[in-house]
């Protein structure tokens, strides 16, 4: 048995998933290799071989690779993905994007948001935004799957793996990198954040989220959003969290005028402490919170802010 | 061009799920059912491509059971020119949908295939993906703008770190996220005129796919529940508990 880990990273860093896959990995057994594929990422493979439990890193660093796109970076893994008995990628928007067509041409299936691992073939994922919980079996030769790293902890930074460069991949068939717009922000990322604080439609335009901002430099904290202030512009989407945004498990999130809909709570109810703010005692947020304030956003953040 | 979008009918999102007592699956007996979110935003972009002088034909498909014909009337009313049934009575997975898919679009050749990202039951978020790999097509996944051109379509994507702009070779599948677009409201004369247009059902078996998949589901269980939670006073006792009880805060 051996696991393929495709190491999540923008070129310049490697993310914090990367760590809590490889512990994910280790939940299977076997040996742990990490794939660093990306366009001057060397770095990332020596910052790669010092998690613990990993055996090899594999690198794979040419121009064809600068944006990681779906159609070529799934070619590789077909190509490299046959020695190994597992392939892993974070369910991020890159693991997404490319995984499927892994599987696909591999011919298995593809598991999505795997939050346990209870042996080499039987996998625990959440279906319907969260509200069941399945058990599944995969007789597949190779599994190939998408993991959730918040629900995972990171493997430590002990290790001393080789790292061995490839010389492999090609250019993108009928795909080609146009433009991106990356938010720039000095906060934690959402993903790696241990403390949260989320702003919904109560906060009724974008310029209020300045009031979250005071609270969350006090507080190290990322900002978040519901869907329904990305969708009204306040904020981009980059920042939405829920079922069909990004999967948080903060040990601390700040729920601010929102009302608790399912689909945001399938993103942020696995945090260790909930906290919701909301003028209305009724809002479903209050019974995933464990401690509520109901009053006015617009009266209570400035007082928090101020006794932080 | 002609544009295929496959739909699904999955359980309405406003409902609250329940997991079944001898841990079989979700209980959705009587639940209200609905297309997909997603897939409705794929039909109304598709819809408007067709407005817009872009594509000629709109074709929705649906793989499943005899009741899923009205999620198919449902894309039809948005204003979908005809609907294919792939029927089958089995559960299948998204590979297997995929490969059903795949062989609809030799039959077919659309320009464009646009799918909806994700279904709100299964969550997987893999048939355009595996679509596009069995059909060697390009993708741009949880598409926000999409706009074709003569020989390629530029699709704006919401990934994690923001937005990403990738241009495909047509043919090629597009799946949607949410602020692509608001799908408007079927009015009843075209919910009327729907019940007219063509619908073809053609059985799973015709296509000559294997259908099984490795995967099975051993159980289903309801989530862990959180204890019930307190409500605090004022800021000041918000904030001493969080220091001092949930020690979450220092
Ligand atoms: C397919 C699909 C996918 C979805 N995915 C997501 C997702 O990933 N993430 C997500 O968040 N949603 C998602 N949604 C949307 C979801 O159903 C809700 O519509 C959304 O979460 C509501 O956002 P909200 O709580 O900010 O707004 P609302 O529900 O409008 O709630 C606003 C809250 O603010 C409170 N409020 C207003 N003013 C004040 C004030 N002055 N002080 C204090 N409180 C105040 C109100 O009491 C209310 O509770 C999805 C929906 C669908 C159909």
């Amino acid at each position: 048995m051996s696991v393929l880990v495709y190491a999540e990273h923008d070129n310049h860093q490697l993310k914090s998933e990367t760590a809590k896959l490889v512990n994910a990995a280790s939940k299977i057994g076997g040996d742990i290799h990490v794939l660093v594929a990306g366009s001057g990422c060397e770095a990332l493979a020596q910052a790669a071989a010092k998690i613990a439990g990993v055996a090899k890193v594999l690198l794979v660093d040419n121009e064809h690779f600068s944006h990681q796109l779906a159609e070529n970076t799934a070619d590789l893994l077909v190509e490299m993905g046959k020695d190994y008995s597992h392939l892993m990628a974070s369910a991020s928007t890159t693991g997404k994007n490319f995984m499927p067509r892994v599987a696909a041409l591999l011919d298995v299936a593809q598991l999505s948001d795997v939050i346990d691992i209870i042996s080499a073939d039987t996998f625990v994922r959440p279906i319907y935004a969260g509200n069941a919980i399945a058990t599944v079996q995969s007789q597949d030769t190779i599994k190939v799957m998408t993991v959730r790293a918040s629900a995972f902890d990171a493997s430590p930074e002990s290790g001393d793996a080789a790292v061995a460069t490839l010389a492999l991949g090609g250019a993108a068939k009928g795909a080609q990198f146009v433009a991106e717009e990356l938010t720039e922000s000095a906060r934690p990322e959402l993903g790696a954040a241990e403390v949260i604080i989320s702003g919904g439609r109560g906060m009724q335009n974008g310029e209020n989220f300045a009031l979250l901002e005071g609270i969350a430099d006090k507080l190290g904290a990322a900002i978040g959003a519901s869907r329904a202030a990305v969708d009204a512009g306040f904020v981009p989407n980059d920042m939405q969290v829920g079922q069909t945004g990004k999967i948080v498990a903060p040990q601390l999130y700040i729920a601010v005028g929102i009302s608790g809909a399912i689909q945001h709570l399938a993103g942020m109810k696995d945090s260790k402490v909930i906290v919701a703010i909301n003028k209305d005692e009724e809002a479903p947020i209050f019974q995933v919170a464990d401690y509520g304030l109901v009053g006015d956003l617009f009266e209570i953040l400035p007082e928090l802010e101020k006794s932080l | 061009m002609k544009i295929l979008v496959p739909v699904k009918r999955a359980i309405d999102y406003n409902v609250k799920v329940r997991v079944k007592a001898d841990n079989s699956g979700v209980d959705l007996t009587n639940a209200k059912m609905a297309i997909n979110p997603f897939c409705e935003i794929a039909v109304e972009e598709a819809v408007r491509l067709k407005e817009q002088g872009i594509a000629e034909e709109v074709v929705v498909v649906s793989v499943g059971d005899k009741s899923c014909q009205e999620q198919i009337r449902t894309a039809l009313a948005l204003g979908a020119d005809r609907g294919i049934q792939i029927d089958t009575e089995e559960k299948l997975e998204s590979l297997q949908i995929a490969k059903l898919l795949a062989k609809l679009v030799e039959k077919e050749s659309p320009g464009l295939v646009i799918l909806g990202k994700q279904s709100i039951d299964s969550d997987n978020n893999q048939t355009g993906q595996m679509l596009a790999a069995l059909t060697g097509m390009p993708q741009g996944t949880f598409a926000s703008k999409v706009e074709v051109s003569e020989n390629s379509v530029k699709v704006t994507r919401e990934v994690d770190g923001g937005l990403q702009t990738v241009a495909l070779d047509l043919p090629a599948v597009v799946t949607t996220d949410l602020r692509l677009n608001e799908p408007r409201y079927a009015s009843l004369p075209n919910i009327m005129k729907a019940k007219r247009k063509p619908l073809e059902v053609i059985p799973a078996a015709d296509f000559g796919v294997d259908l099984t998949s490795k995967v099975t589901v051993l159980k289903v269980t309801a989530p862990a529940q959180r204890a019930g939670g307190v409500k605090v006073a004022s800021v000041a006792e918000l904030v001493d508990k969080l220091k001092n009880e949930a020690k979450v805060i220092s």
